[in-house]
């Protein structure tokens, strides 16, 4: 039997294989069931809304160019930049695994090795039961730090600075440059860099503890020094060291 | 060792059995896919020490070759490589030919689009999200029904063997189903199917599979054919094959998860894949045991022979990836450990180190009986094996020290650009370990090169000596 064809064939071959999907892979997926997958749509939410109005303000060349005018007021305008926004986390995700960003930054917060301290709260299954997770994008290697808690921390010009070329920012940064996300200048992010900066800004943006550097309502940050230009640069001038 | 005819009269000639061609093929093609993985690990290295010639240019972005880095080293270099051999050693080992060797050299030409499908697509940035199945989803199906052919193709002889099987063929009778429906699984379920958190429990199995259920067989059970034909004995106890393939099939399936560990994935299938991995480490132990009970009385060989030594070297670094790999699983260790260099060290030591190092061992044994003549240099066939042993021992080396470091620096909450800071130097070893690897490997590339001249040579002086006897060498 252990030695003849059909024993290595049946056995090892067809049942060990088949009892180690059941344990390990139906298993989950049964406990998981009551929680459908979300989809890109039904993740927009106010905080990632935000950026995307954010996008608009900041580079309106690029955003009308990548999306289009924006209509006026109205439940058009509402449904229309929800759309958009939902088109570009799709088109964000496939630049994020189309450049193998996933391979140096994680998604997801262990709950040891202080890890809830550097980046916020432990990861849970109900974060990844969405469109934007499938395949899931956990990552095994962090060159880079975790990006799941990312969305809110830096600003839509940070991002695109930095995408264009990190070592302006974080002098030392092993990250490539990705010139390619824009017409030349970091001023200019094209559909795809749009994308993907609103895709950054989504990760972690459903969390009650998203941070507040901008916000439509003033931010409770804001210092009573009216000088200081805006809380998101008092915030973030750490320079890099989340 | 076979279980068919017994008078060397009724075997079936060598000529009849194995298409020749189509190893050498393979072989060759394996080596060249091995040079451009190669580069693109160089390239991700550069950018790691932050010297990139190439920044700015979109197909070479660093990201997109990381993932052709280890996509070519699997689908391109193990893969292909293991294909030459399987044409080699299942019609020998069954006397058989395989199906039909139309069908073969479809297959050799579907696997080549594959391949290359694959890094082109990854070069225009259409990778899978799915880590070692970034092959463009539009080329899954394909690689999917080539994997089917290839199992129909070499089952077919092995249908032919009456009664218990030698070793070898458990190991690829299993390891035909196992790809084939590892693949369906990886590749179609997370990404059409299931989502999030489950999808993450499948992804682990995927990557483990395609070590353990994939190349793992493959490699023992070439082992389990080349070491008794060139140390000339039997294996040492059969009992602890037995042992080693069961384990093995029971065990390794079940340990997917632990790639994924402190995930949302539920604890108690967490604690299963690191027991069932801690297993896997004393099944491992037995199958080296077995092997270096072989080899006593026989040590001389690991200096004459050369591809004896490949495969012994190729074992202890299996033995340490795997003791490595019982440690690591353990929740204390992965706190400190994973996502750091150290599992890119594994990596590396189980993939150059053991597989690898087993593949160009065989190749080693293969392309004189392909040429029909002897290396063209003992020196060049030295050079290769230390550079490369040195190298791949300096790599992992270095990546495993530097990524508890690493774990220690990011408990502790340092600022992120002081661990990049401290890790640079260390990026930097990396590479100069990786140049001694790839000269080794350009040696082996030139050695063919010349061999092969060797070879072509001497066919033409023994035509003209001798017209008649030039198509009959066996
Ligand atoms: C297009 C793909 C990528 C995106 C969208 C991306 C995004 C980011 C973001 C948002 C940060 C800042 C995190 C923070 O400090 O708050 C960051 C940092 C970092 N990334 Fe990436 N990353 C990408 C690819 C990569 C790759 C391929 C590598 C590996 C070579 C890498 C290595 C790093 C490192 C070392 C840092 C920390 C230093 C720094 O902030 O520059 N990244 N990345
Ligand atoms: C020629 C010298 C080589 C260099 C410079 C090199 C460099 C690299 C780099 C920079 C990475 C990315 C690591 C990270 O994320 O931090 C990598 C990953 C990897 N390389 Fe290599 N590599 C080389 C040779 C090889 C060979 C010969 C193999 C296998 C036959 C191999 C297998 C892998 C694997 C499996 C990974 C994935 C590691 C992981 O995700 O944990 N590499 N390599």
């Amino acid at each position: 039997m252990l030695e003849k064809r059909s024993g290595v064939f049946f056995i090892a071959g067809l049942f060990f294989f088949g009892l180690a999907f059941v344990s390990q892979a139906v298993v989950p997926i049964l406990m998981y069931r009551d929680q459908p997958e979300k989809t890109a749509e039904q993740l927009v939410n106010p905080n990632v809304r935000f950026q995307m109005e954010d996008l608009a303000k900041r580079f309106p060349e690029s955003f009308k160019e990548a999306f289009g005018e924006i209509p006026a007021v109205g439940p058009e305008r509402e449904a229309w930049l929800n759309q958009r926004c939902a088109d570009a986390l799709r088109i964000g995700r496939k630049a994020y695994t189309g450049e193998a960003c996933w391979h140096c930054h994680s998604q997801f917060v262990r709950p040891v090795s202080n890890e809830d301290r550097r980046w916020g709260p432990v990861a849970k299954a109900e974060e990844y039961q969405n469109e934007l997770q499938r395949p899931v994008l956990f990552g095994t290697r962090r060159v880079g730090p975790d990006l799941s808690r990312e969305g809110g921390r830096r600003s839509n010009d940070w991002h695109a600075v930095h995408l264009f070329k990190p070592n302006s920012l974080i002098s030392g940064s092993p990250m490539p440059a990705y010139p390619w996300y824009f017409e030349g200048s970091p001023d200019k992010p094209n559909k795809r860099g749009l994308s993907l900066i609103l895709y950054v800004q989504w990760l972690g943006s459903w969390l009650e503890s998203y941070p507040y550097y901008e916000d439509y309502k003033a931010s409770p940050l804001r210092s009573p020094d009216a000088r200081r230009p805006s809380p998101a640069i008092a915030v973030t001038s750490e320079g890099g060291k989340p | 060792m076979q279980t068919q005819p017994t008078t060397t009269a009724d075997l079936p000639r060598h000529s009849d059995l194995v298409e020749e061609r189509l190893v050498r093929w393979y072989l060759i093609a394996a080596c060249v896919y091995l040079t451009i993985a190669m580069l693109g690990g160089f390239l991700m290295g550069f950018q790691m020490i932050r010297y990139n010639p190439l920044a700015g240019i979109e197909i070479f972005s660093p990201g997109r070759w990381r993932m052709i880095h280890t996509n070519g080293v699997a689908y391109g270099f193990i893969a292909t490589a293991f294909l030459g051999v399987l044409h080699w050693v299942v019609p020998r080992i069954t006397l058989h030919p395989v199906l039909d060797h139309r069908l073969s050299y479809f297959i050799f030409f579907a696997w080549q689009v594959v391949i290359l499908g694959t890094v082109v697509g990854i070069m225009l940035g259409e990778a899978q999200g799915l880590e070692w199945g970034e092959t463009p989803v539009w080329i899954d199906p394909l690689a999917q029904v080539g994997l089917g052919l290839v199992a129909i193709n070499f089952m077919a002889p092995i249908r032919h063997v009456k009664g218990p099987m030698y070793v070898t063929l458990w190991y690829f009778t299993a390891a035909f189903i196992w790809t084939f429906l590892t693949y369906a699984m990886g590749n179609f379920i997370p990404q059409y199917f299931v989502t999030g958190t489950s999808a993450g429990a499948i992804g682990g199995m995927f990557i483990h599979d395609l070590v353990g259920l994939f190349v793992t067989p493959l490699g023992w059970g070439a082992m389990y054919y080349f070491v008794p034909i060139l140390l000339k004995k039997p294996i040492w106890s059969h009992g602890l094959s037995l042992v080693g393939f069961w384990g093995l099939a029971f065990f390794y399936p079940l340990t997917g998860i632990h790639h994924f560990l402190y995930t949302p994935i539920p604890m108690f299938l967490q604690y299963g894949a690191v027991l069932s991995t801690i297993a896997v480490e004393m099944v491992v132990t037995t199958v080296i045991v077995n092997f270096f009970a072989t080899i006593r009385g026989s040590t001389g060989a690991l200096r004459e022979n050369i591809p004896i030594r490949w495969f012994y070297t190729g074992m202890v670094f299996y033995f340490l990836t795997c003791l490595q790999c019982a440690f690591q699983t353990t929740l204390t260790f992965q706190a400190l450990i994973h996502f750091s260099d150290w599992v890119v060290g594994h990596a590396h030591m189980v993939m150059y180190g053991v597989f690898s190092q087993w593949l160009i061992g065989m190749m080693l044994y293969l392309f004189p009986r392909l040429w029909r003549t002897d290396w063209y240099s003992r020196r060049l066939l030295e050079w290769q094996y230390w550079l490369s042993a040195v190298g791949i021992a300096i790599m992992s080396a270095d990546l495993i020290i530097l990524g508890v470091f690493q774990g220690y620096m990011w408990a502790s909450l340092a600022p992120w650009s002081d661990v990049i800071q401290f890790s640079i130097p260390w990026w930097a070893l990396r590479i100069v370990s990786g140049v001694m690897i790839f000269a080794s490997h350009m040696i082996f590339m030139t050695h063919m090169l010349l061999t092969w001249m060797k070879a072509v040579a001497e066919r033409k002086q023994e035509a003209a000596s001798n017209p008649s006897t030039v198509a009959q060498t066996v």
